[in-house]
């Protein structure tokens, strides 16, 4: 099972590296991380994605919590969430016939173009994984140049603020 | 508030934690915190010979006083070297603090001479650990520090303090309490959690306490003794459990797991219940994880909860501290109307089954006239000593002897390294036990392998007179190794014939000690007497039957009934 993990830690030198060292030393899987400052700048927010049955996810959460660094982690995915990621994707677009459809599967997408060149487009994309994953499965057979992804991001909804 | 140097808040914070002694070696990096312990001069501080040696020592201080041990030690190597004794604390979570030189903060990440990220090498075998960057973080880092290392599950806490902020001045002000908004370990148990658990005993007719080295850190042995005698429940140790519950007791069936005895994994195998104190069913204990105890419920009552559904299922979690827990158990039990006389009546069928099988296999080993059987000599010095001695063990045969045959009745008394095994542990913390314990008898049982891995601690021994004990136990094999070859490897013994062998009396001598051997039956007797009656470090070797091993044993991944019996 694919859990998205919000983890609030200190903001401190060698916090995100306990993190990681945490899962690689326990063989744990990351599929993604994610880690930027919050409005309280002596914290850090850190959404992780992971994959497991229960019982390792179990483990995950009381491993994390036993961190002195981490201060609060919640399994998101346990209730309603939004989550979001964001890809630039470079697409080869030198034929015309290639073009308008990058284009089309853009508009389908409400992906952003963000630069054009003769031979390329680089669109920005938001959403979902599920959404960045079918914009990317289109855009494999067209050719796709070079992908960049931030990684996930996520929330819950209504009032269970982390 | 007064100025001082890093170098001084360093030794007047050792001082406000109550810190007596340190074990510790000097180097380039670390030079300036000697000087300011030289100047203030209320702090004993060991020289070892080794940084591995003074993390032992430390943690083999902790363990026989239950205070935080601290060690000092230089930059890069100095803090290299210390990384092993760092781990072994870790994996017993025992509380020591270690404080390692740094290069100047100018210079960290330059490859500077003597500059190894230690931090970073020590963030997996750490509770904790810090760098310090700021003279003005150093009051506040080292309040954290032996906080976070003594409360909760214990462990060890490395500071980073680079030769700088050593000598930066600052406003010296030592926080009196400390809260961690990120660190807040649980201690009381919840109690609903307790009612179920009691209402589960209250079930059982075939109960197991399994109790680890929680109990002991927490100091619950008392409360332990109180509930296991008031639900007449037998009880079985871990490694790290023994002597938290008295080796001696009737209620005692000895250690589980894979040396464990006949009785106490028959009855893991058996059992309906099984009330887990402060152990954290490691795969040396639980052998073959799926055929692991079938018939029981499980209740787990830890202080950290990472250990509880690691390993096995449970039913009733219980996070807290072993000592509240199990008074609370207690009481709860009583609120209800407990009976001794009931709970007799209800295990008595139990309790004949286990006695059935002490009686088929108790712990022995077949009797040589003509060689020294390590057993034999475990037997000897118990009953020479018995009750006054702190053992301390090096790591494989020699440890797993002195576990089954020395029967420890006092908490603190038996130290040794369970989980991470390493060899060379047993003669640093017997430093660290007898300069806690001047007066005691402290005893380090070996085995002629790992005592060398350690051997160069006697000059510490000796330059502090402590006037330790050592028992080598010599069979010129590395003799744990050397059985699992002889069992499971069609008897290949690759390297671990030792076809050099130093002469340990030469050695003794060598270091202005006391050496004396025995080699035969007969010379036990004599041998132990004259070696625990001498006033100084007595170094004394017992030339043991080559291949005995140790048994029962239950091979690696194999179920608890599948035992391999002497």
């Amino acid at each position: 099972m694919r859990h998205t993990l919000s983890i609030l830690l200190e903001n401190s030198p060698g916090a995100l590296s306990r993190v990681a060292g945490l899962f690689s030393g326990r063989g744990f899987n990351i599929e993604s991380l994610c880690v930027a400052s919050t409005l309280d700048s002596t914290l850090s927010h850190m959404t992780l994605v992971t994959i497991g049955d229960d019982a390792i996810i179990e483990q995950i959460i009381k491993q994390l919590n036993r961190l002195v660094d981490v201060y609060k982690v919640t399994d998101v995915s346990q209730d309603e969430f939004v989550e979001r990621e964001m890809a630039l994707i470079k697409v080869n677009a030198a034929e015309s016939e290639t073009r308008s459809e990058v284009l089309r599967i853009c508009e389908i997408f409400r992906c952003k173009i963000v630069d054009v060149t003769p031979k390329t487009y680089t669109l920005e994309v938001t959403g979902p994984e599920s959404k960045l994953k079918a914009v990317i499965d289109l855009l494999l057979p067209i050719g796709i140049k070079e992908l960049a992804r931030t990684g996930t991001i996520a929330m819950q909804r209504e009032q269970k603020n982390i | 508030m007064t100025k001082m140097a890093g170098k001084q808040i360093i030794v007047e914070a050792l001082k406000k934690e109550g810190v007596e002694v340190i074990f510790g070696y000097p180097g380039g990096a670390i030079i300036d915190i000697y000087d300011a312990l030289a100047k203030d001069g209320s702090i004993k501080h060991v020289l070892v010979r080794h940084e591995q040696g003074a993390a032992h020592a430390a943690d083999g201080y902790a363990r026989a006083t239950g205070r935080v041990g601290v060690c000092l030690v230089t930059s890069g190597p100095g803090a290299t070297n210390a990384v092993t004794g760092i781990a072994t604390a870790n994996m017993d979570s025992i509380p020591i603090v270690v404080l390692t030189g740094q290069v100047p903060t100018a210079l960290i990440g330059n490859d500077a001479f003597q500059e190894v990220d230690i931090v970073g090498i020590t963030r997996p075998c750490t509770k904790h650990n810090y760098l310090v960057k700021n003279v003005k973080d150093l009051p506040r880092i080292l309040k954290e520090a032996f906080y976070v290392a003594r409360s909760g599950r214990p462990g060890p806490v490395l500071v980073d303090i680079p030769k700088d902020v050593q000598n930066a001045v600052t406003d010296f002000h030592y926080p009196e309490t400390i809260t961690l908004r990120s660190y807040d370990p649980v201690k009381e148990p919840h109690i609903k959690q307790i009612e179920k658990a009691c209402r589960q005993m209250e079930e059982s007719k075939k109960p197991v306490l399994y109790v680890g080295g929680g109990v002991i850190s927490s100091g619950a042995h008392e409360e332990l003794r109180a509930l296991a005698e008031e639900i007449n429940c037998p009880v079985t140790t871990t490694l790290m459990g023994i002597g938290g519950f008295p080796g001696t007791h009737p209620q005692n069936i000895g250690m589980l797991g894979m040396h464990g005895t006949y009785c106490a994994n028959m009855a893991m195998a058996n059992t309906d219940l099984i009330i887990a104190i402060g152990a954290r069913f490691d795969d040396r204990v639980t052998g073959k994880i799926e055929a692991f105890a079938p018939h029981a419920k499980i209740i787990h009552v830890d202080v950290d909860p990472t250990s509880i559904q690691k390993n096995v299922r449970v039913d009733i979690p219980i996070v807290g501290d072993c000592k509240l827990t199990l008074a609370k158990m207690l009481k709860c039990l009583k609120d209800n109307g407990s009976k001794p006389e009931a709970w007799k009546a209800k295990h008595q069928a139990w309790w004949e089954q286990l006695r059935a099988w002490e009686k088929r296999h108790p712990l022995t080993y077949k009797k040589d006239p003509n060689v020294i059987k390590p057993q034999y000599v475990i037997e000897r010095l118990y009953e020479m000593t018995k009750g006054r001695a702190i053992i301390t063990t090096e790591v494989g045969q020699n440890q797993m002897w002195t576990a089954q045959f020395y029967k420890f009745d006092q908490p603190r008394t038996f130290l040794t390294s369970g989980g991470l095994g390493t060899m060379g542990y047993g003669l640093p913390a017997a430093i660290g036990a007898q300069m806690a314990f001047p007066d005691k008898l402290v005893i380090d049982v070996a085995g002629d392998g790992s005592i060398q891995m350690n051997i160069q601690e006697l000059a510490t021994a000796m330059q502090e007179k402590l006037p330790i004990k050592i028992v080598i136990l010599n069979n010129r094999f590395l003799g744990m190794v050397r059985q699992w070859q002889e069992l499971f490897y069609e008897k290949r013994y690759v390297a671990t014939d030792f076809e050099f062998t130093p002469d340990f009396i030469k050695i003794a001598e060598a270091y202005s000690a006391k050496g004396i051997r025995a080699t035969n039956p007969d010379d036990v007797d004599k041998v132990l007497k004259e070696g625990l009656e001498y006033p100084g470090l007595a170094i004394m070797e017992f030339v043991i039957a080559r291949e005995e091993g140790v048994f029962p044993m239950i091979p690696a991944g194999k179920a608890h009934t599948e035992m391999l019996l002497v």
